[in-house]
């Protein structure tokens, strides 16, 4: 997969919540998905590793006695993971893992003006979907809640003053009012995250929650 | 507490290309050793109980054993590199969920990262550790419970000034030389 120069990327909190293992897993499968591409945020989400490699070093809690030896035995027969082939596809192999192959396995549902899109699957309540704009077509609108990520896979879109094109992502909150338009040299497919209604701590306002449906 | 050895490049990394390039037990034991009370102290700490951690331990070890061919010294310590595999377990036994991971850089032909950069990488892990460790309390706490727990990251992305901009850029030009050998 040839590398471009991404010019837009992840946020740090976004990057460092990747490392610790805290974010919905939509959005960990656009972090995955951009940081195949962007060896800048491949380098952060790593040294966000580290510091959980050194916090588990004061970690110690003691085995049991016969741990090892259960271990070693499991270990026979146990087949070696490859390391994956080039991806040679337009859409960065965690993501094809979750469509179940690339550009021609997307199971588009058309949306109206030509544009198309695919949900995937992920579980909690942050949502990711792939979406197809055509070439010099303006993105519906689209109203979220929380934070929405977009990513540009192939293609190009230009939103206010800025161009985003293979591998950028754009960070728009609710209150940002954007319409983007895709580029006119190519159809533009983008995966989009948005997370979930605003998240409240405690047990009490996760329930009112539930019944007023905010 | 254990009987740890750390070997001559410092915190197991040649334990690790033994278990790499040699498939040799006896390191993966000394690794075993070290590591999955860690693993185990880990989970606990993230909310699972005794009996799942112990199981999961012993479950990352042999993920460590079976992905070994993946793991680069000149990006990661061994520690760190354990921690992502037992991250993504965590989530796995308690959100059972997917966890994607980015696609591999692409390997050509064999690119043997140098010492140099083995070392450097190993040393700037050694010195964050004793950064985290002389941080304020209040601090390091914050940072264990965004590691350990399920606390929001975005307060805590930039409450410290943890030493992260030398292992980044080290990490960078790991990244930088593997394209480059693959060309």
């Amino acid at each position: 997969m040839n590398m471009t120069t991404i010019q837009h990327h992840l946020d740090e909190a976004t990057l460092m919540g990747y490392a610790t293992g805290n974010l919905p897993e939509a959005f960990n499968l656009i972090v995955a998905a951009h940081v195949s591409l962007c060896d800048a945020c491949r380098a952060a989400v790593e040294s966000y590793d580290a510091v959980g490699g050194s916090l588990l070093e004061g970690a110690a809690t003691a085995m049991s006695e016969d741990s090892l030896a259960t271990t070693l035995a499991r270990l026979k027969g146990e087949p070696v993971i490859a390391k994956q082939p080039k991806n040679v596809g337009v859409l960065p192999t965690p993501l094809q893992d979750y469509v179940g192959g690339d550009l021609a396995s997307i199971k588009w549902r058309p949306v109206g003006m030509g544009v198309k899109q695919a949900v995937l699957a992920t579980s909690g309540t942050a949502t990711a979907r792939l979406l197809f704009i055509p070439a010099g077509t303006a993105m519906p609108h689209h109203g979220h809640r929380g934070t929405e990520l977009t990513m540009v896979l192939q293609g190009a879109f230009q939103d206010d003053e800025a161009y985003f094109a293979r591998g950028d992502v754009e960070i728009a909150d609710a209150s940002v009012h954007h319409i983007p338009v895709a580029d006119i040299h190519d159809d533009c497919i983008c995966l989009a995250v948005t997370d979930a209604p605003l998240r409240f701590k405690g047990w009490l306002p996760r329930i009112v929650q539930k019944f007023v449906g905010i | 507490m254990s009987q740890d050895k750390p070997s001559r490049k410092g915190q197991w990394v040649d334990q690790m290309l033994k278990v790499r390039d040699n498939r040799d037990t006896d390191a993966f034991a000394e690794l075993f050793s070290h590591f999955a009370p860690r693993i185990k102290g880990f989970l606990i700490k993230s909310g699972a109980d005794a009996a799942t951690a112990e199981e999961c331990a012993q479950d990352v070890m042999v993920t460590l054993w079976r992905k070994a061919g993946q793991f680069d010294p000149s990006r990661a310590s061994v520690a760190t590199w354990v921690f992502t595999i037992a991250r993504n377990r965590r989530i796995d036994i308690l959100r059972r969920e997917r966890r994607p991971e980015p696609e591999d850089i692409p390997w050509g032909p064999e690119p043997e990262p140098e010492q140099a950069a083995v070392l450097e990488l190993q040393q700037e892990s050694a010195r964050l550790t004793a950064a985290l460790a002389e941080l304020p309390e209040e601090q390091r706490k914050l940072i264990e419970q965004a590691y350990f727990g399920e606390l929001s990251q975005s307060e805590i992305a930039q409450a410290t000034g943890l030493p992260l901009g030398t292992i980044k850029s080290r990490i960078r030009l790991a990244l930088d030389r593997l394209r480059h050998a693959m060309k």
